[in-house]
């Protein structure tokens, strides 16, 4: 196990070097400086403008003051948004897209985790095509199609709920953006857990469990979804960075203010500073997420390990 | 969005089928198969006649795609004067901008799909071929790769270097490489540890004769069934980025693009949306159908 882990740390330290080196370098290689408009300034002026910023330290050096500062949680000021920092846009944002994302994963377990367990106990029968066929439908449908829909079904014809808006947080704007959120993860967690439970319901043990007169409820619960739960945790890390992205348009769409409208706003006015900070704390939120995930999963399922030697 | 096809898709090997046989039957047996599969052949007939029309209508339509009419601004779908989709915010044809929005969907996809090909087989078939220390390397800088959160990257790329078609394409084919390197060098390794590989440099067999005939036939199947998931996913990201502003941009146009501005004016013109998002959903479905079917096809062991 120990060594399983010192491979992974392996894989994810290297990651980490190449998002910041990447994501510095492409910054740097960006067209145009961030003070070409203000062309008439007097060249002390400028001179002094890019002491403040430390454009006028070799290249090297600026790569790292910024790994240095970046490491401290200080990744600059934002181009756009006067008078913020990088990281204060992203800690007003942050506390909204992590509930968004949150509930959004615990709404895909839960429903993928339910639908999942019944397709595979009615194998082949109706509900069964019924679950895969919306499953399918789900992964075929980008969540910025089914958005704009749940929002006009719901929201505009039914007026059941807010079409947009974030209103602190109150659960009847969470419900439509945490459900358009949540649907393609829904979708791919019903499938894996119905392919776990299959595989499970057909090994041995679980025969042994019936054989020995266990009620089939207890059979499910106890031995089967145990062990058909355990690929759910691989995919844990995975989803998540799903949700992540797809919390971008999701934010856009209700007009919800968490990090993904200010990385959008940020990419559409070329505010390199916060794109740049925003890709690297979410990269190494996903990258750790990852880590842990396939941590838990090597853990559970001693076949892992062996594959990874 | 996040997960990448071949995730789903496992480690199939076509090398055991192959042994027995000519690798022509087992192509004839694999098309024999295929063809059996309605859904699969429903989605290719489908999938056709959406190309054919994405291509033909626009040359052919009395409306072309930047006619704005002044007197038919938001005029819903009817039969009067060529307007079947109804119009935009411009008074523009929605039909002829929807197929027109197609041929860019589908080229960008096939396009980014071809860029993912090349550089994810020779990458993967290198380092499959060479193996050893190198073939490590390789691999673990794909594994360092496949943690990113690559949509990110594709932003920040388009961020950077303006929003320019040409690199959509290229951003988009340089980050969904990795998948098909890491199916081509597995399937590589395979193969090539195989008796029926082995026996073949036993009789005499020069090094391109056993490329041709025996690892890349082997290799070809689970490739063409990735790149078949392949082409819907970057059709979606494409959409993805042109539906945020940081793809397409007037006075072009893409599924992606017509759904973000139709999703602006749902209450008013809910049209605006529906016939993009329809012609988008239908192509999607269709790789899917396409795609599950050539598995089945090629790899009845999964069955």
């Amino acid at each position: 196990m120990s060594a399983f882990i010192l491979r992974r740390l392996l894989i994810a330290i290297p990651t980490l070097i190449v998002i910041a080196t990447a994501s510095f370098f492409l910054m740097r290689a960006a067209p145009g400086g961030p003070f070409d408009a203000e062309a008439d300034l007097e060249p002390e002026v400028l001179e002094n403008i890019r002491a403040a910023y430390d454009l006028d330290k070799p290249l090297l050096e600026q790569f790292r003051i910024y790994v240095s500062n970046a490491l401290q949680g200080d990744f600059g000021p934002s181009l756009v948004y006067k008078d913020f920092s990088v990281t204060e846009l992203v800690a007003i944002g942050l506390p909204v897209s992590i509930k968004l994302g949150v509930w959004a994963m615990l709404v895909a377990l839960l429903l993928g985790g339910l639908a999942g367990i019944i397709a595979a106990l009615r194998q082949n029968r109706f509900i069964d095509h019924a679950v895969m066929a919306m499953a399918m439908t789900g992964i075929a449908i980008p969540s910025f199609v089914v958005a704009p829909i749940l929002a006009l079904f719901f929201g505009l014809y039914l007026r059941l709920l807010p079409v947009a808006g974030w209103n602190d947080g109150a659960w009847q704007n969470m419900v439509l953006p945490v459900t358009a959120l949540a649907l393609p993860q829904v979708a791919i967690i019903a499938r894996l857990i119905r392919g776990g439970m299959l595989e499970v319901l057909r090994s041995n043990f679980v025969r042994t469990a019936r054989a020995k007169g266990l009620p089939e409820s207890q059979v499910v619960i106890a031995h089967v979804l145990r062990s058909a739960m355990i690929p759910l945790v691989g995919y844990l890390g995975p989803a998540l960075a799903g949700i992540m992205t797809g919390s971008l348009v999701i934010e856009l769409i209700f007009n919800l203010p968490g990090v993904g409208r200010y990385f959008i706003q940020g990419a559409l006015n070329r505010d390199y500073p916060l794109v740049m900070g925003v890709v690297v704390i979410y990269a190494s939120l996903i990258i750790l997420l990852n880590l842990l995930s396939d941590l838990a999963y090597a853990a559970l399922d001693p076949r892992v390990r062996r594959a990874y030697r | 969005m996040s997960t990448r096809p071949g995730e789903l898709l496992g480690s199939s090997t076509l090398a055991d089928a192959a042994a027995g046989h000519a690798s022509r039957s087992l192509w004839a047996q694999a098309a024999r198969r295929f063809r059996r599969n309605r859904a699969a052949m429903g989605s290719i007939f489908v999938l056709g006649l959406i190309a054919i029309t994405a291509i033909l209508v626009p040359m052919f339509w009395p409306h072309g795609i930047e006619d704005a009419s002044w007197e038919k601004i938001l005029a819903p779908p009817s039969f009067d004067d060529w307007h079947w989709f109804g119009t935009d915010a411009n008074g523009r044809d929605l039909l002829v901008r929807v197929f027109y929005g197609g041929r860019i969907s589908l080229t960008i996809g096939l396009l980014t799909t071809m860029v993912a090909l090349v550089i994810g087989v020779t990458y993967g078939a290198l380092a499959g071929f060479i193996g050893g220390r190198t073939d490590g390397f390789m691999m673990r800088f794909v594994d360092v790769m496949y943690s990113l959160p690559l949509l990110f990257f594709v932003i920040i790329l388009v961020t950077v270097f303006g929003r320019n078609i040409y690199l959509v394409f290229v951003a988009i084919g340089a980050v969904e490489w990795l998948t098909m390197s890491r199916i081509v060098r597995g399937q590589t390794l395979t193969v090539k540890g195989k008796e029926f590989v082995e026996s073949a440099v036993a009789i005499g067999m020069s090094r391109r004769s056993i490329l041709a005939r025996y690892i890349i036939p082997n290799v070809l199947g689970p490739v063409v069934v990735y790149v078949t998931l392949l082409i819907p996913t970057n059709i979606v990201i494409e959409s993805y980025l042109s539906f945020i502003g940081l793809g397409v941009q007037e006075p072009l146009t893409s599924w992606g693009l017509l759904i973000s501005q139709g999703s602006g004016q749902l209450d008013s013109a809910p049209w605006l949306i529906f016939f993009p998002a329809t012609f988008l959903a239908i192509t999607m479905f269709c790789f899917n159908f396409i795609g599950d079917g050539l598995r089945d096809a090629l790899d009845p062991r999964d069955r």
